[in-house]
């Protein structure tokens, strides 16, 4: 038995919350919960929490991946970096099969001889760019704030032991940002297509950030937001917790993760997070667009371990893979089953968009574990209604 | 990619800020400079080779307890 993992899937209290959601909703409303983050996306459907649920408890799948969210354009840049042959690139396992243009993936040019490593750490990294002196090591990092304090440990680290052959090329990103843009954006805010009802707060962001800043929207937009588990359990009382908040015409931010998070968070992490890194005017987003102030940049202070700096990495605007829904489902207005290439042109085995890439992004979710029954039951009742110039893609 | 497993603290090495951590059978060396006051025996969560915070026994009983009691409302 795996302490704090077993408890929380059990059967029989997962049967238990079931009834409870079941007395307490209301069958005269609809509930739509968007959950931000690909962690929970993944757990619904893996442990088939959807089939738990009343037929007007729903979950609406948000933009929470960042493997998902990383725009073609810096993929492309990342594949630029290893065609010079002093480089090694090294990175988390989920990006090597990112398509980027051309059909290119980072998994292609290194198949081709470009060399690309896989790290499991930024500590990994560390240690290839101490065993390669002669040569020019770039971490390629992404995520969000959950994995943004490694990164920046490793700068830190790096400067104290003066290696002058490691860099960062940063792509983090924050997820109140990205929140607060979906909520803000047009197909949530005027035409009401989409309807959220309230939010599952990411688990592990928040074990970081804390609950505190999910107090303005809550509060701005008026939506509830409870902080909530990765494991099956978690995710229901979480479920159940928003039901209520609802109920009440509340709109507060509540935690059940309190196991973990507090909260003011980590602050040694934030603090070590606010030493190296600054926040960037803009970045852009799959799915969303360009988001102001949504993404992290390294300190002028540690210039030096700035692989945009070093290699004068240029901006590139590459447009997405053709027939791809992903920006639209990452903003919770698609379901995978929209896409037509969902299922038949792509699959994890032959990715076509990032969604299909990550276990925790959407498609990938539905093809491996709710394809089937997503098909045989009602869909979500979700129209999308597109605006000119929002979606970047097609 | 947001994965992170709760894990065992079995052994602390303070000068280069690395643990030990158990995860049922398998044993890992993890960093624990993003965590403070941790001690043997204490869970963290581990994500991409780093501890990134406790995890609190009394609050996951809490919680685990609440599961129990949503069954019984009226
Ligand atoms: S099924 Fe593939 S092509 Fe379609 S939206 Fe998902 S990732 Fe993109």
């Amino acid at each position: 038995m795996i302490k704090y993992v077993d408890e929380f899937r059990r059967h029989d209290l997962a049967q238990l919350l079931s009834s409870a959601i079941k007395k307490e909703s209301d069958p005269q409303r609809q509930y739509n919960l968007m959950e931000f983050c690909g962690g929970h996306t993944h757990a619904i459907f893996r442990y088939g929490v959807q089939d738990l649920m009343p037929e007007n408890v729903k979950f609406v799948h948000g933009p929470g991946c960042p493997v998902c969210v990383l725009p073609i354009g810096r993929i492309d840049n990342a594949i630029q970096l290893t065609q010079n042959n002093n480089v090694i690139l090294c990175t988390y396992g989920d990006l090597m099969r990112v398509p980027a243009s051309g059909r290119k993936s980072l998994l292609k040019v290194k198949a081709e001889g470009a060399d690309v490593r896989m790290v499991y750490s930024t500590q990994d990294a560390l240690k290839i760019a101490r065993e390669n002196p002669n040569k020019e090591v770039v971490f390629f990092a992404i995520g969000f704030e959950t994995t943004t304090p490694p990164t920046a440990v490793a700068i830190k680290q790096a400067k104290k032991e003066g290696l002058k052959n490691f860099s960062v090329f940063c792509n983090h990103v924050l997820t109140p940002a990205a929140i607060q843009n979906i909520l803000e954006s047009p197909e949530v805010r005027e035409m009401s297509s989409v309807v959220i009802d309230g939010f599952f707060g990411p688990s592990h962001v928040s074990s970081i950030i804390g609950s505190q800043p999910y107090e303005f929207f809550a509060e701005e937009f008026q939506k509830p937001v409870v902080i909530a588990g990765f494991e099956p359990l978690d995710v229901m009382q979480s479920a159940l917790m928003l039901i209520r908040q609802i109920n009440d015409g509340r709109h507060e931010v509540e935690n059940e993760y309190t196991r973990v998070v507090s909260r003011e968070g980590n602050q040694k992490a934030q603090a070590l997070v606010a030493e190296v890194m600054e926040l960037r005017r803009n970045f852009e987003w799959r799915g969303l667009g360009m988001v102001p102030y949504s993404a992290l940049q390294i300190k002028q202070s540690y210039a030096e371990f700035d692989a945009e700096k070093r290699f004068a990495v240029p901006q590139i605007h590459a447009s997405d893979i053709k027939g791809c829904e992903c920006p639209r489902i990452l903003r919770g207005v698609k379901k995978p089953t929209d896409c037509k290439l969902f299922g038949t042109v792509c699959t994890p085995e032959n990715p076509m968009g990032s969604c299909m890439v990550s276990s925790e992004g959407a498609c990938a979710a539905y093809w491996s574990y709710g394809r089937f029954r997503q098909m045989k039951s009602k869909p979500v009742e979700i129209t999308p209604i597109e605006k000119k110039g929002t979606a970047e893609c097609q | 990619m947001c994965l992170a497993l709760p894990a065992k603290i079995i052994a602390i090495d303070e000068t280069t800020d690395m643990a030990t951590v158990a995860l049922g059978e398998v044993k890992k060396e993890v960093s624990i400079a993003l965590v403070e006051d941790v001690k043997i025996n204490d869970f963290v969560l581990i994500h991409v080779g780093y501890a990134l915070n406790k995890i609190s026994p009394e609050e996951a009983e809490r919680t685990l307890q609440l599961f129990a009691e949503a069954g019984l409302t009226e």
